[in-house]
């Protein structure tokens, strides 16, 4: 398996008396797109910080490519915070220059780079323009050029959704998958599951401090998988329960005419094909389905037990 | 360029680059300027004449009483009781009553000598009509005594002793009015500077703050250089400032130097005047321009390339000193409005040391003075009034030193508290919280 670009081993931060982090460990593989879950105050953006070097880790080892992290990666690292904005007062063209060489661009490069971003965007009339001449959606733009503009290996959206337009949201996550496309590494940060399950690779899952699972996205759902299947067939629902034997629990059912569907677990060692040879003499079956939990679920599933 | 060399460049060019920076360079001067004429001026133009009624029953003094533009005389010969009531016509601010002589005795006299007013006698008024009052007692006192009064005026006339103080070591110094003049000016524009330019920071990191920039900022950059970075480059544009004026105010001086005094003073007219003098008809016009010709002289004497060196380092120490922890307090809050309880402390000492000038003024080598100089919280203000009195060199580098080490702290200190504070949103820290910042 070659190097993951980011590894976190047994970190622990502390403010005070409060610990934002406890003993988390995390592996990002190089080209994956990796989530970072977990309910708000749980202690995702202090990870972020830490990898963006915005704060240190009291114990533990972070690690950027194999290379313990040092301040000359923050060049190779792209973050686009949750807490985000721009110099209102400043011209756009000016913003991004500035804000591209502090990332180490030099000036030549960073406009040439900016030219094409601006063209792609077909927002080159904004150069001039200050910031709060701009809408809040254009704005949002300007943050996503300069995040990514060097071209970090490693991406980092915190929240990045939110404060989006519903158009905005969709450009942006195409250019991010792009990005993913082309090589980058991207790490999300985020409380919505739906851009888990349409977006990551593998996710970290963390509450109160704590790192709880982490994995593989479809490793996961299959681990969270409980023998439950979805079957929809034309005959009679009494018949059909008759001929289903011990070896699975019915959940649900639903009958309209001769059209039944049900939702049933196979216990023990129950297989399907077991099920189907019990129940085909007495129904004709036409479709049957897995139903594995959504990554909504397995997230509630994990994390209220902890919160209780 | 590195990082921070960037960032004091944004600071600095999006500063000088706006409009109310140009603005204040040329007001500035100009103000300056109005803050010394304006007071006097108003003083001499200020309010309607006052006419003050003088009842003289002992008949000395009427009709001598000198009068300005402020306070006219009017005399009366009516009963005290029936000039009293006239009082309250509005026509009359004050009575003066003089009463009658008893056994010729001037010192009884002026004992009984009373202003009757029905509204608020002013400060100068009181002391001017006293003022005239006393010169006719004087009068008539030397009248008494065989004197002729004209005498005495002329003789006054031609007393004038500059008294030049020639020290034993060194340079001759300037002389102690151009001294307190100077330590004065130097003290207030350390205190304007630091909280001009202190203020400029705060402001500036509350705005980052505001503007939700700051998380990007840092995440390229760390907390100390974006913080040392806005100190710095502020102070370049304080420093710019400040040299504008000095460049500005010297053109102006010269200017006025090369078309209204130097006329006046050349050694020509001078020994005109010189030639005139012993007749006695223009010693006052003589006095005038000798007093001309020593601030000329006085300005030309004073260390220059002391003074501005030291305003310099004492402007860049105390601003580095203040502006540290004005930009921990503009982390720490989230609003310009939250500033306020964090402002008061934190300004107490330079509004205290402000306050003490005056009291360093008139003892400017007292041990009050010394300590005051050598603190690096008063010594930036302190330093500065006490400077043209002359300080020893070794004095001079400890408060140096001491204003070093200040700076070190408060820089380390405020960096702390702000790298802490600029992630904080949505609630106002306590002082306890702050200081817990310290440790983490």
């Amino acid at each position: 398996m070659s190097v993951p670009i980011f590894e976190a081993r047994n970190i622990r931060k502390t403010y005070g008396n409060y610990t934002a982090l406890n003993d988390v460990s995390i592996k990002v593989e190089k080209g994956s797109v990796f989530g970072l879950l977990g309910p708000n105050g749980a202690g995702k953006t202090s990870l972020i910080r830490i990898i963006n070097q915005i704060t240190a880790p009291d114990e533990g080892h972070v690690f950027f490519n194999g290379e313990t992290l040092k301040p000359e990666h923050v060049s190779r690292i792209g973050y686009m915070p949750e807490e985000r904005g721009l110099y209102k007062k400043m011209q756009v063209g000016e913003q991004c220059m500035y804000l591209a060489q502090l990332k180490g661009l030099d000036s030549a490069t960073a406009r040439k780079k900016l030219r094409n971003w601006f063209e792609k965007f077909e927002i080159q009339g904004w150069w001039n323009k200050k910031v709060e001449e701009l809408s809040k959606g254009m704005a949002q733009k300007v943050q996503f050029i300069v995040t990514v503009l060097h071209e970090p290996e490693l991406l980092i959206f915190d929240e990045p959704f939110t404060g989006f337009d519903p158009v905005n949201a969709n450009l942006i996550r195409d250019e991010i998958l792009e990005l993913s496309r082309n090589g980058s590494t991207i790490i999300f940060s985020t409380h919505r599951m739906e851009t888990v399950e349409e977006l990551c690779d593998s996710i970290a899952l963390i509450n109160k401090s704590q790192k709880i699972l982490d994995g593989k996205v479809a490793d996961i759902r299959k681990q969270f998988r409980t023998q439950t299947y979805r079957m929809e067939f034309i005959g009679n629902m009494l018949s059909f329960t008759n001929a289903l034997w011990t070896g699975a629990e019915l959940l649900e059912r639903k009958q309209v005419d001769n059209h039944c569907s049900v939702t049933l677990r196979l216990t023990g060692n129950n297989t399907v094909n077991n099920l189907f040879a019990a129940v085909m003499p007495s129904c004709e079956i036409v479709s049957f389905n897995e139903v594995i939990p959504s990554m909504s679920e397995i997230f509630i599933r994990t994390v209220q037990p902890n919160n209780q | 360029m590195g990082k921070i060399g960037l960032i004091i460049r944004r600071e600095y060019l999006t500063r000088v680059r706006k409009r109310s920076f140009l603005i204040m360079t040329i007001l500035g001067p100009l103000i300056m300027g109005a803050i010394m004429i304006v007071p006097v001026w108003m003083a001499s133009v200020n309010v309607s004449v006052k006419k003050v009624l003088v009842l003289d029953e002992a008949g000395f003094i009427e009709g001598l009483l000198q009068e300005n533009d402020d306070v006219k005389f009017f005399y009366t010969r009516t009963p005290l009781k029936k000039s009293l009531a006239t009082l309250d016509s509005e026509e009359y601010f004050a009575l003066v009553h003089i009463p009658k002589f008893q056994d010729n005795d001037i010192n009884h006299l002026q004992r009984q000598i009373k202003l009757y007013s029905a509204k608020q006698v002013s400060l100068s008024m009181k002391l001017f009509v006293r003022n005239q009052i006393e010169k006719q007692i004087e009068r008539l006192k030397l009248q008494s005594q065989g004197v002729d009064q004209d005498l005495v005026d002329n003789v006054k006339k031609t007393v004038n002793v500059p008294l030049d103080i020639i020290p034993l070591k060194g340079e001759a110094s300037s002389g102690v009015e151009m001294n307190t003049a100077l330590g004065m000016i130097g003290g207030v524009l350390i205190y304007l500077f630091i909280f001009l330019f202190g203020a400029q920071v705060m402001r500036g990191v509350i705005e980052e703050k505001t503007n939700r920039i700051v998380e990007v900022i840092i995440s390229s950059v760390k907390p100390f250089q974006l913080m040392m970075g806005k100190i710095l480059g502020i102070a370049l544009v304080g420093l710019t400032q400040f040299l504008l004026w000095v460049v500005l105010t010297g053109s102006i001086y010269t200017i006025f130097m090369a078309t209204v005094v130097k006329d006046k003073l050349s050694p020509d007219k001078m020994e005109a005047l010189m030639k005139q003098s012993p007749d006695g008809t223009s010693v006052a016009d003589f006095d005038e321009l000798r007093q001309t010709q020593q601030v000329v002289n006085e300005v030309a004497r004073i260390n220059w390339g002391l003074m501005i060196p030291c305003f310099i380092f004492y402007f860049l120490g105390g601003y580095l000193l203040y502006g540290a922890m004005f930009a921990a307090i503009g982390g720490a809050v989230d609003s310009e409005a939250d500033t306020q309880q964090f402002m008061l402390p934190v300004s107490a000492p330079l509004i205290f040391s402000f306050v003490m000038a005056q009291t360093v003024l008139n003892d400017p080598n007292g041990s009050l003075a010394f300590w005051l100089s050598i603190i690096p919280f008063t010594s930036p203000i302190i330093m500065m009034v006490r400077l043209p009195f002359g300080v020893h060199y070794s004095e001079l580098l400890l408060s140096m030193g001491m204003l070093i080490l200040g700076f070190i702290f408060t820089t380390w200190a405020a960096g702390k508290i702000y790298r802490t504070g600029i992630l904080m949103y949505g609630k106002r820290p306590t002082w306890r919280e702050m200081l817990r910042w310290l440790r983490y």
